[in-house]
């Protein structure tokens, strides 16, 4: 092992200078950067099994597969970092559309129907908010049961039937491009959002907040940490969030069933645990998100491309998903255990 | 007549990060009662925990019976006829009394092994009108207050037909007659030949019912002797290591005006009655069991728990403390007894940590200005010289005192007038525990006025300017720091109510 | 203040509120459809719900500990397909055999998730949303996308739940002795009464010997089984095995439960309440179109009743609480 210089010190220095080695070993265990590594991998395999990948018309294009997962993907984050879990987002995503579409039916204009989209989803989030906070009760069962009264409501109205009618002009915001580039509208957005909620997360007192109310609730809250406000906000934001999402998702489809968006909610979790984010709170960041969000979005493009089945992405989304919790718990293990041994053989003790 | 069944000898533990126990030795007689004696954070509980295959040593050995003690898990030690009465809750309190105490080893009919609920009951019931409790063996757990409890794991312990039993501060959730109620069981098991090693840190319950002491301080291994032998000072002496006046840096400070006025502060189920007054360079200690409300007090006045009823002013207005925010907007800071859980978020970094409370007034817009946030931790950190790599590292990776003095740096850091402190030494090494006897001298003499909770009779009796005792949700004594000796105070904190205090 | 032994515990109380539920439920119907509550409607009901039954004590095992197991759909979906497709293949082969088969393949799967949190410690929420979609792949994998159809199953495969004795249908007696066995399991055996401390205390039940690991591994293998089991009764009864088999079923499990008075932070609950539980939504699904509703307003229906359990649950223990502490008062 490289010599090390290690002093304890009652001061902002750290003296621990690692050699080069050590220093990169830190760096690539780092999840996120594991990821990043894995999309340049990604990059290179399918761009030599297939001419089509590498371009950039399709790169661009194939992101309106995967956006509005992305988008939700974001207040997830900040839901699951603070040791809850949303397992309604799909039906919110329904509710709105459906709220959307019956506003279509009604002659009202695109703008009017965007509004009553974004709002739809803003309330479902904060009835959750409220039911989570208000009575103590767990956010999974609380979101497993608004899961099926969200989407219940769709469906108890619309039955079997569909909204296909929709404005020209609604159309843009699920399939248009930036001016006159060819930079999906929906990637844009995200990009946009998701520079907005990193910073929140990460520069802010509310980020600082919600990492502290994931570690330990009560440790936050005798800190003068309002920790259930702060959860009610979560779920308000992400009820919003799936607003614009369903906003996108209608418009690009151009039709509302009551099936829309069905089974997104684990997608979308799986996004986030794939990115790094503790699913018990208090641990990841929005990059390590951002990298899976793209790292999965153009492996199934890929896949797409080589007539791979979608089945064999589903199964490699699973294996992904357990080993990405697998591995950093096994790797804590195999530290805290070399970090006994050498604290023992300091000391002059035996391994007994 | 008494034998030896169990020996330790230079028994070792390591955590990472922390030395447990060094070189420890115990010698346990059949037939005796035998007090573990040790400050908190002596090494006491990890003692237990290996003896009872919670924890494996490090190194060192436990002869059992003559026999060297390979226990896999606890159940092995159970079998052996080693039970703890453990200190922290561990019940499960959504199951009946009877299969708490049956846990780990129901009883079994016939062939298929099948769980003979009868049978169970019957001993259970048995146990429970031996031990004279009004219980019903069917009883869910969570149905049952706290003295109820700890009567339950004690029937536990007998059901097991120990040899051992290990009790880890039994009485300190118990009235009086609760506690003469389990002398009684402790004579009757030493009479029936059982060792009983007995974890309390009260000196009256050593000197009333053991027989032999080991002491021990900072994992290491102290001394032994005969109670009948001893007294108290030399008992405290070897505990502490040092003489009083050094571990009680006590400074004397003109006490001022009244700060903060407490009036009949309730709150049903935990405490009612609860009035005093609070002054300007002041440290006023709160003594008294487990469970005895202090602590409760405390959440509420800091807006944790909400009060059903009486007041509190600051500087004689009355003020409404709604949650932990407007208490520190009002000057209160608040260190809670759970480090662990309560006090430091063991995942995130010391500067964090220190910044938490206040980062509303760190950031602007809401974002979070770097730099003052570094100058506040590097001021508070250095003040009370927490020793760490940086102040970037988490503090999961520091020891249990300079986790603490994280927590003292953070609540400094919101410059409080007004600092209540519940249990700050619990659970901390020897020197840490003098800086923050320190500390505490310090800031009362600065003019804060200080609230000290802590169940060690010699802290709060070297600390404190004026001691108040309570029991059982009750204002049960209070006393000048000339008053206060260990006889009265502890009589207070077990239910005897002095004359001539006014409550 | 000794508690009356006169009122039984909690739990007790919960499922005979339950069952006076379900009787003011059949009670209500049966005012808009005298032909409700017939022994040929009940049996029906029933029959429907057996499925839901085995399932859901697999989940209710795995909820009592704390977990959650996501991945209870596509194990059904998984065995389901292989067993047809055994079947398919080898119509030689006795029903009950491949019946076997496939409650074997149940529980290999549910041993994959039990092996990942013992010793993976993966958290199960994970684990299971992970092999929930690894299972659901492979489904598909196996079965290249195909379906298994009614004229490929052999007559005796799909008489499995069709046949009958006593005059009560197989499937009926599959949820009566799946229920009593899990019934003694978590009653009269160590390793049951051992699930519920590891779901009340693990700090406690380490203390008592309690291995978590173990019981771990117990509850995902009996989830697995049983899922395994209902699996092959499903592509039997409904004489087909689709790639979609049960797809969402998870959450009616898990619905079952919660109504049942299960706590889904674990440590509470009994199979009864669970057996309860997915009767009540068995009586719900079939009462909708009897009553005129239309059966797209089910799941609206479900949900709505698993909060409405909820908040009961939450607001009695609630008043549970409030009573101690007076009690403590006094």
């Amino acid at each position: 092992m490289a010599e090390k210089k290690r002093e304890l010190v009652s001061g902002s220095r750290l003296v621990d200078e690692n050699s080069l080695k050590e220093r990169l070993i830190v760096i690539f265990t780092k999840w996120e950067v594991i990821l990043a590594v894995l999309i340049v991998f990604e990059f290179i395999l399918f761009s030599n099994l297939s001419p089509y990948f590498l371009d950039y018309f399709n790169l661009m294009n194939s992101t309106f597969t995967f956006m509005e997962k992305a988008i939700m993907a974001l207040p997830m984050i900040f839901i699951i970092m603070s040791g809850d879990i949303d397992i309604s987002i799909a039906s919110i995503i329904a509710l709105c559309s459906f709220s959307m579409g019956f506003a279509s039916s009604h002659e009202i204009g695109a703008a009017g129907i965007v509004i009553i989209g974004l709002l739809a989803g803003l309330s479902a989030g904060m009835v959750n908010g409220f039911l989570v906070t208000s009575f103590k009760m767990p956010a999974i069962a609380v979101t497993l049961a608004t899961q099926s009264i969200f989407r219940g409501i769709s469906q108890a109205i619309l039955e079997d039937q569909a909204y296909t009618k929709y404005p020209e002009k609604f159309a843009y915001f699920g399939q248009g491009y930036l001016g006159e580039t060819l930079i999906p509208f929906e990637l844009v957005l995200f990009l946009v959002l998701a520079a907005i909620m990193g910073f929140v997360l990460h520069k802010t007192q509310y980020g600082r907040k919600l990492y502290a109310i994931g570690n330990s609730k009560e440790a936050a809250r005798f800190s003068g940490v309002k920790v259930d406000r702060a959860r009610f906000i979560n779920f308000t934001l992400m009820g919003l969030f799936c607003g614009i999402s369903a906003v996108l998702l209608t418009s690009r489809i151009g039709s509302t069933r009551p099936n829309i968006a069905l089974g997104w909610d684990m997608e979308v979790i799986t996004l986030v645990v794939l990115g790094g984010v503790s699913i018990t709170g208090g641990k990841g960041n929005l990059f390590g998100v951002l990298m899976a969000i793209f790292l999965l979005g153009y492996l199934k493009f890929g896949m797409g491309l080589i007539n791979l089945s979608a089945k064999v992405m589903i199964i490699t989304t699973g294996l992904l998903l357990i080993i990405a919790v697998l591995l950093p718990g096994f790797l804590d293990t195999v530290k805290a255990r070399r970090k006994l041994r050498r604290q023992q053989k300091e000391s002059g003790m035996v391994e007994v | 007549m008494s034998e030896t069944i169990l020996e330790v000898k230079n028994l070792t533990k390591y955590f990472p990060g922390i030395k447990a126990l060094d070189g420890v030795h115990l010698t346990i007689r059949t037939g005796e009662v035998h007090a573990l004696i040790g400050e908190n954070g002596a090494g006491k509980s990890t003692l237990v925990k290996i003896m009872t295959g919670v924890y494996f040593p490090t190194a060192g050995e436990v002869l059992y019976e003559g026999n060297l003690l390979e226990f896999k898990n606890a159940l092995d030690a159970q079998n052996a006829g080693i039970a703890a009465i453990h200190q922290e809750a561990s019940m499960f309190s959504e199951l009946s009394v009877t299969e708490n105490i049956f846990m780990g080893h129901h009883i079994t009919k016939g062939r298929t092994r099948r769980i003979d609920w009868k049978a169970m009951q019957k001993e259970t019931q048995a146990l429970l009108d031996e031990l004279e409790l009004d219980i019903d063996c069917n009883t869910l757990v969570k149905n049952l207050g706290v003295a109820q409890r700890h009567m339950v794991e004690i029937a536990k312990a007998l059901s097991l037909n120990a040899q051992i039993v290990i009790m880890d501060e039994p009485t300190s959730a118990l009235s009086m007659r609760e506690v003469e109620d389990l002398y009684k069981i402790v004579r009757r098991l030493k009479d029936a030949g059982k060792a009983i090693i007995f974890i309390s840190h009260k000196f009256d319950e050593i000197f009333e019912i053991c027989d032999y002491f080991t002491v021990l301080r900072d994992g290491k291994y102290i001394g032994e002797g005969k109670v009948a032998d001893t007294n108290v000072d030399e008992i405290v002496t070897m505990m502490v290591g040092r003489s009083l006046d050094q571990m009680y840096p006590k400074t004397d400070v003109a006490i001022g005006k009244t700060m903060l006025s407490v009036k009949n502060l309730a709150q049903p189920g935990y405490f009612s009655n609860v009035s005093f007054d609070l002054h300007e360079g002041e440290i006023l200690g709160f003594f008294g069991l487990i469970g005895a409300g202090r602590s409760e007090v405390m959440r509420t006045i800091f807006g944790i728990d909400k009060r059903s009823a009486g007041t509190v002013s600051l500087d004689g207005k009355e003020v409404h403390i709604a949650d932990p925010n407007d208490a520190m907007n009002y000057g209160i800071a608040f260190v809670p007894e759970d480090r662990q859980s309560q006090g430091v978020i063991l995942q995130m970094s010391i500067a964090k940590n220190i910044t938490l409370p206040q980062i509303n007034k760190l950031s602007k817009y809401g974002i979070i200005n770097k730099k003052r946030e570094f100058e506040v931790t590097k001021t508070f950190g250095e003040k009370m010289e927490i020793r760490a790599a940086g102040w970037h590292v988490d503090a999961d990776t520091l020891s249990g005192g300079n986790q603490q003095k994280v927590v003292l740096a953070k609540w400094l850091a919101t410059q409080p007038r007004i600092l209540i402190l519940d249990e700050p030494t619990k659970g901390i090494d020897v020197a840490t525990k003098a800086a923050v006897h320190e500390f505490i001298s310090e800031m009362a003499s600065q003019g804060l006025a200080v609230i000290l909770i802590s169940s060690e009779l010699p802290e709060v009796l070297g600390m404190a300017d004026r001691v108040i005792v309570m029991h059982e949700g009750k204002m049960t004594g209070e006393f000048s720091r000339e008053e206060a000796n260990s006889d009265n105070v502890i009589k207070a904190a077990t239910g005897h109510i002095e004359e001539g205090v006014s409550l | 203040m000794s508690i009356p032994t006169s009122i039984k515990t909690i739990t007790q109380r919960r499922e005979t509120s339950l069952i006076l539920l379900i009787g003011v439920l059949l009670f209500g119907v049966t005012m808009r459809a005298p032909n409700f509550v017939s022994v040929t409607n009940i049996e029906r009901i029933v029959n429907d719900t057996s499925i839901l039954i085995m399932v859901s004590i697999g989940q209710f095992f795995v909820i009592l500990t704390g977990g959650i197991d996501l991945s209870v759909a596509s194990m059904i979906g998984l065995s389901g397909m292989s067993a047809a497709m055994i079947n398919q293949y080898n119509p030689g082969m006795p029903a009950g055999f491949v019946l076997i088969i496939g409650m074997l393949i149940g529980m290999v799967l549910g041993m994959i998730n039990g092996a990942a949190v013992a010793y993976g410690k993966v958290p199960p929420i994970i684990t299971t949303l992970g092999t929930m979609s690894i299972y659901r792949g492979m489904t598909f994998v196996i079965s290249r996308g195909q379906w298994v159809t009614a004229h490929e199953m052999t007559e005796s495969y799909m008489n499995l739940p069709h046949g009958n004795f006593l005059g009560i249908s197989n499937l009926i007696w599959w949820g009566i002795v799946v229920s009593v066995i899990m019934f003694y399991f978590s009653k009269y055996t160590k390793r049951g009464r051992e699930i519920y401390a590891i779901g009340g205390n693990k700090v406690a039940a380490k203390f008592v010997g309690v291995e978590e690991k173990k019981i771990h591994m117990t509850i995902f293998t009996l989830s697995g089984i049983l899922s395994g089991i209902a699996g092959v009764m499903w592509t039997s009864r409904f004489a087909a095995a689709v790639n979609e088999t049960a797809a969402g079923f998870e959450l009616q499990t898990v619905a079952a439960c919660v109504i049942g008075g299960v706590s889904i932070a674990g440590g509470s609950g009994a199979v009864v309440g669970v057996v309860l539980g997915a009767l009540f939504l068995g009586i719900i699904n079939n009462a909708l179109p009897v009553i005129n509703l239309s059966p797209f307003y089910q799941m609206f229906i479900q949900g709505a009743i698993v909060l409405v359990a909820m908040l009961i649950n939450t607001l009695s223990e609630k008043r549970r609480e409030q009573e101690l502490l007076k009690g403590r008062q006094q």
